[in-house]
């Protein structure tokens, strides 16, 4: 068991190395660099040469990634190109910024999913089913930018509830910040939730479908305490790596739905530091996000085998 | 008279097709059930006997509903009760033991949780005594330590102890009747043989009455008083058990009965032909008028009814059953098979030994396999050309693995598997050439499985012939017709799909396109398990005739040891995956030598209320071969002592030229046969 999990985190580490190379080379690749864009115009000779040399671009990459790597390790991400400070401060109050939007999607997105799965999957083919369902496969067929923009429209500028744009600085408190994180969430959440309750809907169905489900029927067994007993453990057992992908997916949701909100958070950044070409910025991102996908996946292999008294025997027998 | 306590009247269930006809699964069934007797419903797949064991529960599978009829349990209709009402009555007067325990068991639920439920839900008795009624319960199906076996998932429990486990959680309501689904269907003779003595018992024990559903006549004849055949989703005959299986008046179960290969009797069963029709294509005539021998013209269009004979105590649905009441008995023919061996080797397999044990990364680097007790051992047969040779033993005996080796799906980990003297094939697929690849073929136990369900047969026979000798146009078709013609199918087979041939046919299929590359060995995994026992002996008696046409030499495994007696020249016994016996099938069969060869032999169950199995040893499972001594030791009830756990006995030859592996003399282990 606890070689498994080892393994596991070794294979995740791998992953995150392979993914800081690939950015690397990435934006080794890409013509023009941090110097070439802060100088603009004036990105040639003696200019040039000094930009080079204080950011340390003058020496061969592999050394360079090398001492990013080493940095990176210990939380160092190095400078940002376009603030002139250094990333850690810049990442910090975006993450807690996104952690928010992210984690109440998640924790109202889950229940709802589980719920709507569960019902529509129990009265399968009935009303609550085929009104439920219709719904769910509606949302997730709109993509985020699309309802996030109708949700401004709506609910911001027609019915003016709720501020459509979010304009408060980055380092705003959390109470302060709540009012403006209630559509990006729900803009979030919709197309999340939508997935995860069919997914939840086709495990369950499946389950029921089951011979042991029939025999405790047969056995005469109530039907709430069949469903929460007999049904519901084993169905939910394989709907924890389909969340869990589902949340990592959510990562990508994230960023589109910060820029139409203007949402002050990692998403956000993504996009601005592309566009300003702040490279080591990039970078650090790549990985974060990479670190969040691979611990999300992680955790939910984990729990799945801590649950699954199939997985855990056969694990201990070896 | 013995007191009624299952009713079910004009029972009629079935489904809507999609162009809104009514399809019936069940037709017009009327039976009653008496207390203390057990019923045995028989049919084959498809003939409605789980769906009516079901709606004696109450119960009707989704897609499916009553159109008509009732199931009268204490005088009232089970199939109009509501849900609340059925469950004080599933489990408590009547439960159920289905067909595949491991699947039927809540995988995240402890067996002691899972038992509790039922004593839960049916008694009332307090928690100790729920506890201690667990450990008696697992106790009555003999199931070893209860109180460790309760903490256990059903995972950890092998497939016998799993069908226990379902026989203790369905006596924990102490039911009234007891409706059994092809209990003993994918279990070892030998557990099967046990489970079924169990049953036995319990029935007497506790009077309990039983519904017992099983394709398999050889399990019904064991337990059953009466007997229900069904057909079609009808009632086709019904009486004493004894009666039906000695003097059938029905051509269905009289053809059935000659249909099934026996362990007296050498050689090829005569085969039914054609197949049940699927539900919704009747309309009028009887239902098995395509089929029987007994037909006349008024069968065609007029359905018959199902009459009761007094004197017989016997319902029977049929026009014309004097004509079989005065054909006494079933007096079974066989086709004795021709032996087309010849004197020369075509296939030796020495010392081979199989590893399933995972590579460490040293062994990986140098190539090579370290296990010191692999599946497979020690095993030395030689095969002649036009041979068939048989290998039988309980699923782990490693049969499977020896047929995958020889077809190079596995490597060996030691060992020469040599084709026609020269020829090595101890390497894998990778590593052979494609005419070593040609010369042996598989057919494999379950055609849906293996034909590939996108390609027409034509496509599918093209394959071999397209890959081994580059057929193409006319030439090509030429030869898929005529081996279509082979296996008897019919050149408008061509343009279908496997999903719309019946099992046989689709078996055949795959006979065609095992032939198509003209192999000289023909390895056959399990072919006639998924089959039907009608169409079971037509593909038997098909295989046959394509090995006397082509001088094939068939590898064949089984677990059902009637049709090996049936169909080999030679058997070989694995236990463990090491060689016991092995020997002429006659020989075998009649003078079983080796103490396992006795035990598996003396297992298997006949159609013949008279032939009782014997048990010689317990059915315990063992995991893994032991690592020294005899493979058998741990469950040999002649074992000598220590000999037999230290040193592989060797290997003894009788006058008949049969090899047994064991301790005891010769002598002594012929000296019992007489007796």
């Amino acid at each position: 068991m606890l070689f498994l999990i080892i393994k596991r985190i070794l294979l995740g580490l791998i992953t995150l190395f392979i993914v800081s190379l690939i950015t690397f080379v990435g934006t080794e690749i890409l013509p023009g660099d941090a110097c070439t864009t802060y100088l603009e115009r004036q990105a040639f000779g003696e200019q040039l040469e000094a930009c080079y040399r204080r950011l340390g671009l003058n020496v061969p990459a592999y050394e360079r990634y090398v001492s990013w790597a080493v940095n990176a390790i210990q939380g160092d991400f190095g400078y940002s190109l376009s603030g002139e400070m250094p990333i850690k401060e810049v990442l910090g109050p975006r993450i807690k910024n996104s952690l928010v939007l992210a984690s109440a999607a998640i924790f109202i997105g889950i229940p709802i999913a589980l719920i709507l799965g569960i019902v529509t999957a129990l009265w399968r083919d009935k009303l609550p089913d085929v009104a439920i369902s219709t719904v769910t496969i509606f949302a997730m067929t709109i993509p985020e930018f699309i309802s996030a923009t109708l949700l401004i429209l709506i609910i911001a500028i027609w019915l003016e509830w709720l501020p459509g744009i979010v304009i408060v600085p980055t380092d705003v408190s959390f109470f302060e910040l709540l009012p403006n994180i209630i559509l990006p969430v729900i803009a979030i959440a919709m197309i999340m939730t939508a997935h995860m309750a069919r997914m939840v809907r086709s495990s369950v169905i499946q389950v029921m479908a089951s011979e042991y489900v029939q025999m405790a029927i047969l056995k005469g067994v109530p039907y709430w305490k069949m469903v929460f007993k007999h049904v519901l453990p084993n169905a939910l057992l394989p709907a924890i790596n389909v969340v869990a992908l589902t949340i990592a997916w959510l990562l990508g949701g994230v960023v589109v739905t910060e820029v139409v909100f203007n949402y002050p958070g990692l998403g956000r950044l993504v996009i601005e530091s592309i566009s300003n070409r702040d490279l080591p910025t990039v970078q650090a991102l790549a990985i974060i996000l990479a670190s969040i996908y691979v611990s999300i996946n992680l955790l939910a292999d984990l729990m799945t085998l801590m649950l699954n008294p199939r997985l855990k025997t056969l694990q201990i027998r070896k | 008279m013995t007191e009624i306590i299952q009713k079910v009247k004009n029972l009629s269930i079935g489904f809507k097709s999609k162009k809104g006809e009514e399809i019936l699964i069940l037709r017009n069934i009327s039976t009653n059930i008496k207390k203390g007797e057990t019923v045995g419903i028989v049919g084959e797949s498809g003939s409605g006997k789980s769906t009516l064991a079901l709606a004696m529960m109450g119960y009707v599978k989704h897609g499916l509903y009553t159109i008509g009829g009732e199931c009268e349990f204490n005088s009232s209709n089970l199939l109009k009760m509501k849900n609340r009402d059925l469950e004080k009555i599933r489990g408590r007067k009547i439960a159920m033991i289905p067909q595949n325990a491991g699947q039927a068991l809540t995988p995240n639920l402890k067996i002691g949780y899972q038992i509790d439920e039922a004593l839960q839900l049916h008694s009332d008795l307090k928690e100790e005594e729920r506890e201690q009624k667990i450990s008696e319960l697992l106790n009555k199906v003999r199931l070893p330590s209860p109180e460790t076996i309760a903490l256990r998932y059903p995972h950890e429990l092998s497939g016998g102890q799993q069908q226990r486990v379902a026989v203790a959680m369905a006596l924990a309501g102490t039911p009234d009747l007891l409706l059994l689904d092809e209990p003993t269907t994918g279990l070892d003779v030998t557990t099967q043989a046990h489970v079924l003595e169990l049953l036995n018992f319990i029935a007497k024990d506790t009077g309990t009455s039983m519904v017992y559903v099983s394709h398999d006549l050889g399990a019904i004849a064991q337990v059953s008083d009466r007997i229900i055949v069904m057909y079609s989703g009808e009632i086709v005959l019904e009486g004493p058990s004894r009666d039906i299986l000695k003097k059938p008046i029905h051509p269905y179960t009289y053809g059935l009965l000659k249909s099934i290969p026996k362990l007296s009797l050498a050689g090829l069963p005569q085969s039914m032909p054609g197949s049940q029709p699927q539900p919704g294509t009747m309309h009028r005539g009887c239902s098995f008028f395509d089929r029987c021998d007994f037909s006349e013209e008024k069968c065609k269009n007029n359905s018959p009814q199902l009459e009761y004979l007094e004197e017989l105590n016997t319902s029977v649905r049929c026009f014309n059953y004097k004509s079989l009441m005065n054909d006494s008995q079933v007096n079974q023919t066989v086709n004795k098979i021709k032996t087309s061996l010849q004197d020369k080797e075509i296939l030796n397999l020495s010392e081979v030994s199989i590893s399933y044990a995972k590579q460490k990364l040293l062994d990986q680097v140098l190539n090579r396999i370290s296990d010191d007790n692999p599946t497979v051992k020690d095993i030395n047969i030689n095969i002649k050309k036009g041979e068939t040779i048989a290998l039988v033993g309980e699923s782990g005996s490693g049969k499977s693995t020896i047929l995958k080796s020889i077809a190079g799906l596995l490597r060996t980990k030691g060992g020469i598997i040599k084709f026609d003297q020269n020829r090595n094939l101890s390497s894998d697929l990778k590593e052979r050439n494609p005419n070593d690849l040609r010369i042996i073929q598989l057919i494999f136990q379950n055609p849906d499985e293996s034909l590939n369900p996108n390609h027409t047969v034509e496509e599918i026979i093209a394959q071999p012939l397209k890959l081994y000798f580059g057929l193409k146009g006319e030439e090509l078709k030429k030869n898929i017709i005529d081996l279509l013609q082979k296996v008897r199918l019919g050149e408008f087979y061509m343009s279908r799909y496997p999903r719309q041939l019946s099992g046989g046919e689709k078996q055949r299929v795959a006979v065609a396109r095992a032939f198509a590359a003209k192999p000289d060995i023909i390895l056959c995994d399990e072919v006639t398990s998924a089959l039907d026992v009608s169409v079971q002996a037509a593909v038997l008696n098909l295989l046959q005739q394509l090995k006397e046409d082509f001088g094939t030499t068939y590898i064949f495994v089984s677990h059902d040891l009637a049709v090996v007696r049936a169909i080999s020249d030679r058997v070989a016994v694995l236990y463990q995956g090491r060689l016991c016996e092995v020997g002429p099938s006659k020989d075998v069969y009649q003078f079983p030598s080796h103490p396992y060869t006795e035990v598996l032999l003396g297992a298997v169950l006949e159609p013949d209320p008279d032939i009782k199995p014997k048990l010689v040893a317990e059915d315990i499972v063992e995991e893994k071969p032991p690592q020294k001594g005899c493979s058998f030791q741990g469950r040999c009830s002649r074992i000598l002592g220590d000999i037999c756990k230290n040193e592989v006995p060797p290997w003894q030859i009788t006058n008949s030229g049969n090899s047994i592996r064991c301790h005891i003399p010769l002598k002594e282990l012929q000296k019992d046969q007489v007796n």
